[in-house]
This record gives C-alpha cells, sequence and structure tokens, in this order.
C-alpha cells in the first residue's frame, strides 16, 4: 500500500516559502491531537450531564425502625397481612394458635411480595411458586434465602412489627 | 384511557397489534433460521434483525408496565430485578431502569420514555440497515436451489404491490376483530403493598422463560439458581444471535443437518414450556 503522494507533501508557508517536511507533520499531528481531543472533550461533556441526569438522586428516606399494625381482635387467626413498613412491605403472620411472626414480605428470589397460603399452611410467592416455612426457612421452590426476620411485640392489645436489630 | 371516546379501542388495537407484531418476528426470525438466510453475505441483516426482536420484546416489557396494573408491577419488579442477578454491573442497572431502588412513578416515566422515545429511535436505525441490506442483497435463495433454475419474476407495480395490500387488508381485519372482540382488559390497579395475585403470568413470549426459572433450584453447585438459570437464557441468546459466525457449513452452500435439530430443539423447549406455563 503507498500513502496518497500529497499527503507527506511539504506545506506551503504563509510567505509561500515551503515549509520542511517534519515541521508540517508536527503540525499535523497537533492539529489531529487538538482535534481528536476535543471531540473526546466534547462528548464527555455532553454524556456526563446527560448519565448524571439519568442516575436516580438518593432520596432521604426516613429510617422505619416500628410500626403499629393495628389491634390483636382486627387480626383473626390462620391469617396473613401484608404491612407497609417505611417503602418495604412485610408480612405478619398470625398462626392457627394465635402467636404471631413477621418477616419481609419480599421474596429472595426475584422480588415479588408473598402470601399467606392458609390451606397449606406456608408462605406463598405466587410468582415463580416458591415457598417458605412459617420460620420463614425456603422450603422449596427457587427462592435462594430465607425471608428476614421482623419483631412483632403485642403491647396490652396494639400489635406492632420491629425491625430486628 | 377509560374515559375517552374509543379509548378502549385504541388501547386494545394497541395491544394486539404489539402482539401480532412479537408473533410475526418470532416466525420470520424461525424461518429465516431453519432456511439459514443468515448465511454469508447476509449476517448484518440476521444481527439486526435478531437485535431488533430484542428491542421488540423490550417494547413490550416496557411497555406493560405503563397501565400500572398488577401484572405490570410485579412484571417490572421481576424483570428489573433479573437485570440486577448480573455480576458487577447488575445493580447499579437495576436501579437506573427503576430510577431508584423499587419499582415505583419513577420507573413509569423511565419506561414511559424508552418505550417512546429511545426504542423507536434504535429501532429505527437498526431498521434502516436490515431494509437498505435486504434492498441491496435481494432475497435469500433457499440452499441447494439449482443456480442456473428458471427465474420465476413478476413486476414490483402492479402485481406485488397488490399482492402486499392483499396481504395488509387480511392483517388489519385480523387485528380489527379480534380488538374489537376480544378487548384487551386494564387489570387490576397495581398496588405495591399487595401479594402477587395467584396465577400471575407474563405476556406469552416470556412464558417459557418463566416456567424454566420455577423450577430452577435454589442453588447449583456454588451459585444461586436464579444467575445460573438467567445466565443460560443470556447464553443461549447469545450462541442464537451468533448463528451465521459458528455455522460455517451452510456458508459453504452445504445443508447441514445439526441447525434442523437445534432449531427444533429450540422450538419444541418453547412451545413445551410455554403450553406448561399456560396452563399451570
Amino acid at each position: 500500500m503507498s500513502s496518497r503522494p500529497d499527503e507527506f507533501a511539504p506545506l506551503p508557508s504563509a510567505s509561500g516559502q515551503n515549509v520542511p517536511l517534519e515541521a508540517g507533520q508536527e503540525r499535523r499531528d497537533f492539529l489531529k491531537l487538538a482535534l481528536g481531543g476535543g471531540f473526546i472533550a466534547w462528548i464527555a461533556a455532553v454524556a456526563y450531564p446527560v448519565f448524571s441526569y439519568l442516575k436516580p438522586p438518593k432520596q432521604a428516606e426516613v429510617e422505619v425502625t416500628s410500626v403499629k399494625v393495628g389491634k390483636i381482635a382486627e387480626i383473626g387467626k390462620d391469617s396473613g397481612m401484608i404491612v407497609r413498613f417505611g417503602s418495604k412491605p412485610v408480612i405478619l403472620i398470625r398462626t392457627a394458635d394465635g402467636e404471631f411472626r413477621a418477616f419481609s414480605a419480599t421474596c429472595t428470589h426475584l422480588d415479588c411480595t408473598v402470601q399467606y397460603k392458609k390451606d397449606l399452611g406456608v408462605i406463598w410467592c405466587a410468582c415463580h411458586n416458591g415457598k417458605y416455612d412459617l420460620t420463614g426457612r425456603n422450603i422449596s421452590g427457587p427462592p435462594p434465602r430465607p425471608l428476614e426476620e421482623y419483631r412483632v411485640i403485642v403491647q396490652g392489645d396494639e400489635v406492632s412489627v420491629l425491625k430486628k436489630t | 384511557m377509560s374515559k375517552v371516546q374509543f379509548g378502549w379501542l385504541v388501547r386494545s388495537i394497541h395491544s394486539w397489534a404489539a402482539n401480532l407484531f412479537i408473533l410475526a418476528a418470532v416466525i420470520h426470525m424461525f424461518s429465516v433460521y431453519f432456511e439459514r438466510s443468515y448465511r454469508n453475505p447476509r449476517e448484518i441483516t440476521w444481527l439486526t434483525g435478531m437485535l431488533m426482536l430484542f428491542l421488540g420484546l423490550g417494547f413490550g416489557f416496557s411497555g406493560y408496565l405503563l397501565p400500572w396494573n398488577e401484572l405490570a408491577f410485579f412484571a417490572t419488579k421481576v424483570g428489573t430485578d433479573i437485570a440486577g442477578v448480573i455480576p458487577v454491573v447488575g445493580k447499579p442497572l437495576m436501579i437506573f431502569l427503576r430510577g431508584g431502588e423499587d419499582v415505583t412513578g419513577a420507573t413509569l416515566s423511565r419506561f414511559f420514555g424508552f418505550h417512546v422515545a429511545l426504542f423507536p429511535g434504535i429501532f429505527t436505525f437498526l431498521l434502516v440497515i436490515h431494509l437498505v441490506l435486504v434492498q441491496r442483497q435481494g432475497m435469500s435463495e433457499p440452499l441447494g436451489l439449482d443456480a442456473a433454475h428458471e427465474r420465476k419474476t413478476m413486476p414490483f407495480f402492479p402485481n406485488f404491490m397488490l399482492r402486499d395490500v392483499l396481504l395488509w387488508l387480511i392483517v388489519l381485519n385480523v387485528l380489527a376483530v379480534l380488538a374489537v372482540f376480544f378487548p384487551w382488559e386494564l387489570g387490576r390497579k397495581a398496588d405495591p403493598f399487595a401479594s402477587a395475585p395467584a396465577g400471575i403470568r407474563p405476556e406469552w413470549y416470556f412464558l417459557f422463560m418463566f416456567q424454566s426459572l420455577k423450577y430452577v433450584p435454589p442453588r447449583i453447585l456454588f451459585l444461586d439458581g436464579e444467575v445460573l438459570g438467567i445466565g443460560l437464557f443470556g447464553v443461549a441468546g447469545l450462541i442464537w444471535l451468533l448463528v451465521p459466525f459458528w455455522d460455517r457449513k451452510s456458508s459453504r452452500g452445504l445443508r447441514g443437518k445439526e441447525i434442523s435439530y437445534i432449531g427444533i430443539g429450540v422450538v419444541v423447549y418453547i412451545l413445551v414450556f410455554t403450553i406448561l406455563g399456560w396452563f399451570l
């Protein structure tokens, strides 16, 4: 492959005299670098604000440590309910013998919200048929980990759910 | 949409057209595959076509969050969580897609942006390349066709165009009949603090993957089952995408049987798992 004949030809100077070959090449290299660098800087100047704009801002979340759920009488035996714990769902279960248990309601498989399945006596995720026992342990289906446990406190007739420390 | 006159019709046409589009694209993809039309020199046509099919699935996925119903909410949770499974980049990608840690109103506006601006832009670019290549290279002819055989030709105008118009008429009528007699329901409004309802499942074109994920055990050797399952689908998709580059036989004009066997295997797998997903 031969280079184009004009590629390394001496450049005419402002005074009309030819600039030596090496000086012309240097000037060309400098221009290439300046233009290339300028272009990259321009791309970065455009891309940076775009990416920053699309990056979700960090929201200051009020950390919730406990939530009042309601009165004991309102929560039937052998039932489950979803409780709003800050921005996360928590499942509160009252077993057939009246005991309270609470777990994160977010399935450890792919993030669906679980439910209490009365007929089987398990916590069940409808999305991919994952099952947990009433201690939150994953017992069947694809969930890889147990559900995170929460504490339940009964004060008088008031039921509250607390984050385990 | 529920208050505007004929809103139900527009919504229904949109949903049905989207589903028929995926169906047509899938059929087209398999016919190209089994005919080995992806072979040299049409590799780029295949690649752009496959990317458009993936993008079509992306349209479907981003589109069904928009009604903000139960299916939308949980499908988006699961779908974006799947993105989160990818090592290293997964978590930031998930947060980027969701517009935060959880699926919220911010996710809705993001997905709307993808659905109506970003994806159509990329799709148009790919479509132009695809069509220019089809126009430049002409239709692929089946392997083994005698090069010297007499070709039947017809003028584009009016003969071919009239045939095309007839097909358009049939398809548009099928679409109208489906949209009017089987209108797409809006479903129940999403509630982020409700359990995923029993019987929840994604659109038919994601069913085989959905059903497969149900069967993957929690742990396989030292890996989380979900990571392995999703990883396998990713690798399988990549191998399928790159078929023009590893199927060297058809580029040399030979019709290798392996390609047919692999294709039949994939079709049977998709059909079986789709049926299982539908009925179980």
